[in-house]
């Protein structure tokens, strides 16, 4: 069984994620209109064995996208954090603010 | 006395330096290939090399089902030309590979599986390729001891039947085409892993193996779910694959207790089921459903194929499994297969089966030998390119569009 840390959540069993993709996969601009560039994006995947990069949903549970360190032939997860930069960031604050208020609390 | 003084069936030759043409990868599409190389096309010189044991990957993992049911232009031709060889198989090879033309029994549910099903078999029947419906009482009268109950949550409807398509003996097919290869001249090579390329003058002329350097005129490459790997050492760059893993599952054997092959697929689970000469009832289901090299499975699919069998056939509830397994798939972006030259010169691809290339594999290896024979391929795989997804002529039989996992 794969178990992923979802940094909303906590650990949680494979069964309450779906896969999505794979997550290096960058799209074009939508002014890009080179047709290679978007063939390349949609067709082609680099398929790596060994560590990947790659987008779960937490669909049973905080519904949030998250971005996982896998490797494809021991499924040793190696890190999994929030897909969108600016969750990231949310996430880090919160913890930040967190540890400040009880820094403050430990004072009084 | 008994079992003793059976011969090897195949020749267990030390690698040669050089030869016409090497086939990289031991599993039926490899080969076949080379089987039809020596026997169609004169071209005996040929090494397979594989690096394991022959018939150790898909094509001695897989649930056999063999079947001809596509109606998407690329695969109609290509998979009942397969069929057709699977028929005469065990004379050509002289090796009884047990093909069974049991049938395949399709169900559906809901009138608008029906509505889909009814057009693809109907665009079958148009292309030559034998395909029926049946409605409740008729698959009632097949398989009196499926679900039939009407407090079901989808209730079987009916059926569509190919009953021509069967099951085969996945072993008997590898050795029989291993030993019928041997016999006409070609060298099998196992315990050989294909580690890297020999480059001259931007041509492969060769390949580095775990047994040393072999050259070839030419080669081609049939490694299923390896096949990624092997081409970006090649210098083929990113392709239009995943590799997948796909479970299988086989019980206790109990007497005869299914004489066809039931499948259904769609909406609410997907599952395939026939029982095994052994007696074993051997069935899977859906890919795990995430990228992965490891050929094991894990335990979310394993419910869900669990649940799937209940629905349709509850009587398994009491029987006992037996093995679980699983194997790297190759699968393709739109879900159909590649057997086509490549752009580097000499060097030809054998890959995206996705899960159904068990079937394939008497045509593909006939195919497969054809274009590399002839340095072109037969009218019959001509759609089968890498190419086909820069120029919008995707083969996608289920229209999931470019999501291996969905295929
Ligand atoms: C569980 C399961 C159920 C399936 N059910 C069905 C079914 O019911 N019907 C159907 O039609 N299809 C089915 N399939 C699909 C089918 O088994 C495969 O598509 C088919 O066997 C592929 O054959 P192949 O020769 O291309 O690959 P394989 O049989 O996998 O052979 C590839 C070979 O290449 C070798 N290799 C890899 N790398 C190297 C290297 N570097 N050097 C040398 N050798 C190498 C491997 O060791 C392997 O032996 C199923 C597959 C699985 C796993
Ligand atoms: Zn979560």
């Amino acid at each position: 069984m794969l178990r992923l840390n979802c940094p909303f959540c906590g650990l949680r069993d494979h069964h309450e994620f779906a896969y999505l993709e794979d997550a290096s996969v960058q799209m074009p601009s939508f002014e890009d209109t080179s047709e290679k560039a978007w063939f390349e994006a949609v067709f082609l995947r680099k398929n790596l064995r060994g560590v990947h990069v790659e987008h779960w949903h937490h669909i049973h549970g905080c519904r949030m996208i998250l971005r996982v360190e896998r490797d494809t032939q021991t499924h040793v997860i190696s890190k999994v954090e929030a897909a969108h930069p600016s969750f990231r960031q949310r996430l880090s604050d919160v913890n930040d603010e967190t540890k400040l208020i009880s820094k403050a609390r430990s004072k009084t | 006395m008994g079992q003793a003084g059976w011969a090897p069936a195949w020749r267990q030759p030390e690698p040669k330096l050089k030869y016409d043409v090497i086939i990289i990868g031991g599993g039926g599409h490899g080969l076949a290939t080379a089987y039809y190389l020596a026997k169609l096309h004169g071209i005996t010189n040929v090494a397979l090399l594989e690096k394991g044991w022959i018939g150790g990957g898909n094509s001695g993992r897989n649930t056999t089902i063999v079947r001809s049911n596509y109606f998407v232009e690329g695969n109609t031709a290509f998979y009942e030309h397969s069929l057709k060889l699977w028929e005469g198989l065990s004379h050509d090879l002289n090796y009884n590979v047990m093909f069974s033309q049991r049938g395949h029994l399709n169900l559906f549910f809901t009138p608008g599986q029906r509505d889909a099903m009814m057009r693809r078999y109907n665009i079958m029947r148009l292309n030559g390729i034998d395909g029926e419906f049946l409605d409740r009482e008729q698959v009632q009268k097949m398989v009196p001891h499926l679900n039939y109950s009407e407090q079901s949550r989808l209730p079987i409807l009916g059926g569509f039947l190919q009953a021509r398509a069967g099951t085969a003996r996945h072993d008997a097919v590898n050795w029989g085409y291993a030993r019928a290869a041997s016999t006409l001249g070609v060298d099998i090579i196992q315990n050989c892993e294909v580690t890297g390329f020999i480059k001259k003058a931007g041509r492969i002329v060769g390949v580095e193996t775990s047994r040393g350097e072999v050259e070839a005129e030419k080669i081609g490459m049939a490694v299923a779910g390896s096949t990624s790997v092997l081409a970006a050492q090649a210098g083929l760059g990113p392709l239009p694959i995943e590799s997948h893993k796909l479970q299988a599952f086989v019980s206790e054997p109990i007497k005869p207790f299914l004489d066809t092959v039931v499948v259904y697929g769609a909406g609410h689970g997907h599952f395939y089921i026939s029982q095994s000469d052994k007696g074993g009832m051997v069935f899977g289901g859906d890919l795990d459903g995430y990228n992965s090299y490891a050929q094991r499975g894990n335990l979310p699919i394993y419910t869900d194929v669990a649940s799937c069998a209940m629905n349709v056939m509850p009587a398994l509830g009491r029987i006992k499994l037996l093995r679980q397994w699983a194997g790297i798939m190759d699968m393709s972006m739109d879900g159909s297969p590649f057997i086509t030259k490549t752009n580097l010169s000499g060097f030809y691809l054998n890959a995206g089966w996705c899960y159904g290339g068990f079937k394939a594999i008497p045509g593909s290896g006939w195919c497969f030998a054809h274009t590399i024979a002839h340095d072109q391929p037969h009218e019959i795989n001509s759609l089968l390119t890498l190419d086909r997804y820069a120029q919008g002529r995707q083969i996608d039989e289920s229209g999931h569009g470019p999501f291996p996992k969905s295929h």
